[in-house]
């Protein structure tokens, strides 16, 4: 039996230091307000929120599951199931290249080989100038023009090495 | 002089090769030849290999060029690009004449892709003008339970891969007791080789939204979510210009063509996940949650999605809905075989030279796919292996090539048909790292519910890693199969029942490729 007298209270820390910056801050806070009376409005919200800033902070995920009513580890557990979603602010430009069986069978492998090597990176990282962020992705639905890869939103196909290079010169071009 | 009217394709297929730059070029070009251009943003025919593939309307006819790059407008023109039915034009070395008498299009079934390719994608008139909206009207005078039941006879079965009745699954959801049902399109067309979801929603979105529409109708659903990869960002313009479209013509909205029916459709975006292509997944991830599979029961049909009844069908079982109501039950179901009925629009994609969109109906054979359409492999080389039903479908030789596009045959071979797609490699790939990969691809994509599914695939990678490199062969071959079983039985989805399908048949049909000791490869 606990003698209740000997009991201390113990503080615990609710909310991890608040580091988002405030602009960062009013983002998430209007993508919350916008979209969270509609039903299932966590991917909604999170999809606003790496529109917005290029990424999802983990401080925001503090905001976020504040504002829906979700304990952080909810929100934590969406943010990180989902490949599309970063946690880490990606560079100027996302080139996802396609890894999946149909750009395979058209050299996708040494496609990837080429970039790492050119780029200078592995996948989930960015090239050192800061320019592109390099990502695998699992089909674009290009299938018969592969290898395929995405730069932001923009689809290509049918690309080589020559025209992966032609592709990144101008996104690795100064002055962005 | 009228103006010519020319269609460039803003399918994202066509764009990936140079569409926009085409389109620009023809502006650019005609008006510095002072000819008046309408240039029309159609959808994709489907042969892919042609695109840019440009066409020019003539006498009612539309004639086509492909792959037309921006640096080859000015020689077209020069060669009568604008009247194409002449002579000089017709011997220009892109020029295919008319675009319906091209034999790789000519020799198609369209059912649910009539529209594609040639009508303006977000023209709500285009769309009416070309029977746009015919099955809508039929079943907006019938009864509900007569709609489902013209779905039940037409034999349309999900197109999504499972294979499953539409009309039963209709019939579920009328029959369910509810204040709030809803029809849920599955848009997350993860399957590798698989693009005719893209390509309807990109080239003809209002069929779409027609068949969804239709869907709740026949009900008492009200509300519609079609839960789209974001992999795919134009056909999500395509489907919200549609939707807006709709509502702003009354097809969609309170009062639906003043019926008195209400229909409500958004589009939701998916994250990346593989996994929620599997319907169960995929209404956890609608409801704001981790894709994480559900237990079956409850079926969907009956508490779905936030626990309400939900029709979930893939954005080609609606599409095929429009026309089976406007043209009834018994014309749908008179195409295919056995108990395949109607048209499947299957993808050619991977290493071959004529890749496209190839709409039958069910019952050709892999072959004639292959070869009379496909034309053999893009490199020229001798096809070895097909993989059909996108990453958990069977790894097919050249002996199965004579199987019949249809569910049972193929589930006969162990194999599956799936969504359509069809993936082809020539005599250089690896088939041992197929498997390895198709083992890798589980363990990035399982949603982590089921043991096998989670920890077997990482296993899988290993054991295919010491089989190849010879460690104790025969022990490990044992093994591996061992684990495909237990991934089998052990896993509640497709994705860890049916990631042995790749692995297994690659080892059954291609056992040379496991073989890396270097007395195999001496005697090889």
């Amino acid at each position: 039996m606990t003698n209740t007298s000997t009991r201390r209270v113990i503080p615990i820390q609710t909310d991890p230091p608040d580091s988002l910056r405030s602009a960062e801050r009013i983002r998430v806070l209007e993508a919350c307000a916008r979209l969270k009376d509609q039903p299932g409005a966590l991917l909604p919200i999170l999809h606003a929120v790496q529109d917005a800033i290029g990424f999802v902070p983990p401080e925001a995920v503090v905001v976020i599951a504040s504002e829906l009513n979700l304990s952080r580890a909810e929100v934590h557990g969406v943010v990180t199931f989902y490949h599309y979603f970063r946690t880490r602010r990606a560079g100027r430009h996302v080139v996802h290249l396609c890894r999946a069986e149909a750009c395979q069978a058209l050299g996708a492998a040494d496609l990837e080989a080429h970039a790492k090597k050119t780029l200078g990176v592995d996948f989930h990282s960015t090239s050192a100038d800061g320019a592109v962020t390099l990502e695998p992705v699992y089909c674009l639905g290009n299938c018969a023009l592969g290898p395929s890869l995405m730069i932001d939103t923009e689809l290509k196909g049918r690309v080589s090495a020559q025209r992966f290079d032609e592709l990144m010169a101008p996104l690795r071009a100064k002055s962005p | 002089m009228k103006a010519v009217r020319i269609f460039v394709p803003c399918d994202a297929a066509a764009r990936s090769v140079g569409a926009d730059e085409t389109a620009r070029a023809i502006v650019e070009e005609a008006g510095r030849r002072g000819i008046e251009v309408q240039l029309v943003r159609n959808g994709s025919r489907g042969m892919l290999w042609l695109e840019p593939f440009i066409e020019v309307e003539s006498d009612a006819k539309r004639y086509g060029y492909g792959p037309v790059q921006a640096a080859q407008v000015a020689d077209l023109f020069d060669s009568g690009l604008c009247e194409p039915a002449k002579a000089a034009s017709r011997g220009q070395a892109l020029a295919h004449g008319p675009t319906e008498e091209i034999s790789y299009f000519k020799r198609q079934e369209r059912l649910t892709f009539a529209r594609v390719g040639i009508i303006d994608p977000v023209s709500i008139e285009d769309y009416v003008q070309h029977g746009g909206y015919a099955g809508l009207k039929a079943a907006l005078g019938m009864q509900p339970v007569q709609i489902v039941e013209s779905v039940t006879a037409s034999g349309l079965r999900g197109r999504g891969g499972a294979a499953f009745p539409a009309g039963i699954k209709w019939k579920t959801v009328l029959g369910a007791p509810g204040d709030q049902k809803y029809i849920v399109c599955n848009a997350d067309e993860g399957d590798s080789g698989t693009f005719s979801d893209r390509m309807l929603m990109e080239g003809d979105p209002l069929t779409l939204v027609e068949g969804m529409t239709i869907a709740g109708i026949a009900t008492g659903a009200t509300e519609g979510y079609i839960y789209l990869r974001w992999e795919y960002p134009d056909a999500h313009r395509a489907l919200e210009a549609a939707i807006s479209a709709a509502y702003g013509a009354h097809y969609l909205g309170e009062n639906i063509q003043g019926s008195g029916k209400r229909f409500d459709l958004e589009v939701r975006l998916g994250a990346g996940a593989y996994i929620c292509g599997e319907e169960t997944s995929l209404l956890e991830s609608l409801e704001g949650k981790r894709g994480q599979v559900r237990f079956k029961p409850p079926l969907p049909a009956l508490a779905g999605l936030f626990g309400k009844p939900t029709v979930i069908n893939n954005v080609i079982t609606f599409a095929s809905v429009p026309i089976i109501l406007e043209r009834g039950a018994p014309f749908y179901q008179h195409f295919g075989m056995g108990r395949s009925r109607g048209t499947l629009p299957m993808q050619l994609a991977g290493n071959i030279k004529r890749g496209g969109l190839v709409e039958v109906a069910f019952g050709m054979t892999l072959r004639e796919l292959l070869y009379d359409f496909g034309g053999g492999s893009l490199s020229g080389r001798p096809i070895r292996a097909v993989q059909v039903g996108g990453p958990l479908g069977a790894y097919l030789p050249e002996s199965q090539f004579d199987t019949p596009l249809d569910y049972e045959a193929f589930a006969a071979i162990k194999a599956m048909l799936g969504h359509g797609g069809v993936v082809v490699f020539d005599d250089t790939v690896d088939m041992a790292a197929q498997a390895r990969y198709a083992m890798e691809f589980c363990a990035v994509e399982s949603c982590g519910k089921c043991t096998p599914c989670r920890i077997g695939s990482t296993r899988g990678v290993e054991v295919i890693d010491r089989l190849t490199s010879g460690t104790n062969a025969a022990a490990q071959e044992v093994l591996l199969r061992d684990l495909c079983e237990t991934m089998t039985y052990g896993s509640l989805c497709a994705l860890g029942g049916l990631t042995p399908y790749p692995v297994l048949s690659a080892l059954n049909h291609f056992p040379e490729d496991f073989d890396k000791t270097p007395s195999a490869r001496a005697s090889a």
